[in-house]
């Protein structure tokens, strides 16, 4: 059994959020399905409330401290990520692009991302596929295709929205599980012992 | 080792009155400054280049050539010359002008400069700025190295025959550094060519300042210019004294918080932690300044900046006299004596000449002179030294 890395991003703000709910019960999934791959996940979630300050100052000092670079690095070196959103006027929440924006510019090139959000309600759901989707084709992330929404009424809709809902919590994390076991151990790049030779960078390389 | 200070000729307001000095007081204010820190013991005096407001230094080489003349020792040099924009061209004419009437106390730094909007209005694009840094500087070094340059590039027109004036003064070039913050391929440049390596050492961690400063050791060993940890380094520092800590961050406190590169996000104090940035007394500067070689190795060359954020004159000058009389004797003693032998000092005119076997007239005549006629029949009348 080899053992992977899940980072989950959640940027609800309320306590208790239905996004991070919604966070957990797809890190859930993923790992059931890992683990019918024979594959042990640690699963490490990062609430970007607890590090909404310290993002600010990333903006403005052009670098992570020392508490938020212990929510960056574990994302920038996990196998899959997790990333869910409540629905801010019609997009992502501005403290989850926010973190996206503070991240290397490649570090999430050829990650596994699933991609949830939350809303009052199901009119919001192509927040996922036009925002959200858009922002980690951007980042070269490798998107599955099931990207999951809840909606108020999913959580309190009765037996048959709550099914729909688990059913799709499901797929996602197989969906999510299924990349992530193709593939080798992540080994982040390092550009500070990657250096390309001068000569090539002479050469115009 | 070396010690001085950089400006980077902001024209902030002063959050504390309201008032900002006008372009004339604050280029007065620099080369108080500069004149200032030789007074107080200082080495160097390195100057910023910037071509928009709120900064004043475009034209650094005009500004230390003027203090050259106001000083006797103080070593000038650069933060940073701007290798993306500048042609190289006008860098090795202005540079090596400079050093003639400087005695040789130049050096510069070369830095590749972050503000987008700058690079179209000398017709490049930030996009280049590598490739900039990387070809323009291959030229500025044939142009010093060589009397006689042909060249082509993507970045400018060809020469052809081109012979830079004058030439280095006694046939050795301005001693170059190379400044980054995060740029590996920089630290691969410096250690290319067996150039210093300077990092700001003041708006990122130092754990940052230590990786890029390590690059830069093991790339100058590899390219065989010697053992890394004899490798030329400099640092950067940012400081602010009284003698009493608790009055230092009292009165800097509003600087910092309205500072233009980093206020009104974090405090004062998460900024310190974060930083080597070190409000206090002298002597926590002194341990604060000590504990950079622990993460970068021996080094050559420190340099603080005291004079940004609209602090003003008077202040500044204070600021000078506290680090001439109670923090640079410590600091000068101190590292003397925890450098080991083998370990280079900073590199000077006189040092490098020396090494070179001794100075030379580098000047290049021309066979004839076609203004004046003068140079085929009376070579001897227009000597130069």
């Amino acid at each position: 059994m080899s053992g992977r890395r899940l980072a989950v991003v959640t940027a609800g703000l309320s306590v208790p959020s239905s996004t991070r709910l919604l966070a957990d019960r797809l890190a859930a999934a993923t790992t059931d399905a890992l683990d019918r791959h024979g594959q042990a996940t640690a699963v490490q979630v990062v609430e970007l409330r607890e590090y909404a300050r310290d993002l600010a100052d990333n903006l403005l000092t052009g670098f992570p401290n020392g508490r938020l670079r212990g929510a960056v690095d574990p994302v920038m070196t996990a196998d899959a990520l997790i990333a869910v959103t409540p629905v801010f006027s019609a997009s992502y929440s501005g403290l989850f692009k926010t973190f996206f924006d503070v991240l290397d510019e490649d570090a999430l090139a050829g990650m596994p991302v699933l991609m949830g959000a939350t809303g009052g309600t199901a009119r919001h759901s192509l927040v996922l596929d036009h925002a959200v989707r858009p922002l980690f084709a951007y980042l070269r992330a490798v998107t599955v295709p099931t990207a999951v929404f809840a909606a108020a009424e999913d959580w309190g809709g009765g037996d048959a929205s709550g099914r729909a809902l688990a059913e799709r919590i499901r797929r996602a994390g197989g969906e999510l599980a299924d990349l992530v076991a193709a593939r080798p151990a992540t080994a982040a790049a390092d550009p500070f012992r990657d250096v390309a030779e001068f000569e090539t960078l002479l050469n115009g390389g | 080792m070396q010690f001085g200070v950089f400006s980077v000729s902001d024209l902030t307001v002063d959050p504390t009155t309201g008032r900002a000095p006008s372009e004339a007081e604050r280029i007065k204010a620099i080369v108080t400054i500069a004149t200032k820190a030789e007074e107080v013991g200082l080495d160097v005096f390195a100057l910023g280049e910037h071509h928009n407001p709120p900064f004043v230094s475009s034209s650094p080489t005009t500004t230390l050539a003027h203090i050259a003349a106001r000083t006797t020792r103080l070593q000038l040099s650069t933060a940073t010359t701007l290798i993306t924009t500048n042609d190289p061209v006008r860098i090795a004419e202005d540079y090596a002008m400079l050093q003639h009437l400087a005695d040789g106390r130049v050096d510069l730094m070369l830095g590749r400069g972050n503000t987008g909007p700058v690079y179209p209005w000398f017709g490049k694009d930030i996009r280049d700025g590598i490739p900039l840094a990387v070809e323009n500087y291959a030229l500025l070094r044939r142009l010093w190295d060589d009397d006689v340059v042909d060249w082509s590039g993507r970045f400018r027109t060809p020469l052809q025959g081109f012979t830079s004036t004058p030439r280095p003064l006694d046939g050795v070039p301005p001693f170059v550094w190379h400044g980054s913050i995060r740029t590996p391929q920089i630290a691969e440049q410096a250690a290319y060519y067996g150039d210093g390596f300077f990092h700001n050492n003041i708006f990122w961690p130092k754990e940052h300042t230590a990786r890029m400063v390590e690059l830069y050791r093991r790339r100058f060993e590899h390219h065989g210019h010697g053992a890394a940890d004899q490798a030329i380094v400099g640092l950067g520092g940012q400081v602010f004294m009284r003698r009493n800590s608790q009055d230092a961050v009292r009165e800097f406190r509003p600087y910092f918080d309205d500072a233009p590169v980093y206020g009104h996000g974090p405090s004062l104090e998460e900024y310190s932690r974060e930083t080597p940035l070190t409000v206090g007394s002298p002597q926590q500067v002194i341990e604060r300044t000590l504990g950079f070689r622990e993460y970068v190795g021996d080094y050559q060359r420190q340099l603080f900046l005291v004079d940004h954020a609209g602090l003003p004159l008077r202040t500044v000058l204070e600021q000078l006299d506290l680090l001439g009389e109670e923090v640079l004797p410590v600091l000068r003693r101190e590292f003397a004596a925890l450098r080991p032998a083998h370990v280079p000092d900073a590199p000077t005119h006189a040092a490098r000449v020396a090494a070179r076997g001794g100075s030379r007239d580098a000047t290049v005549r021309a066979a004839a002179d076609d203004v004046t006629d003068q140079a085929r029949h009376s070579e001897t009348e227009v000597r130069v030294r």
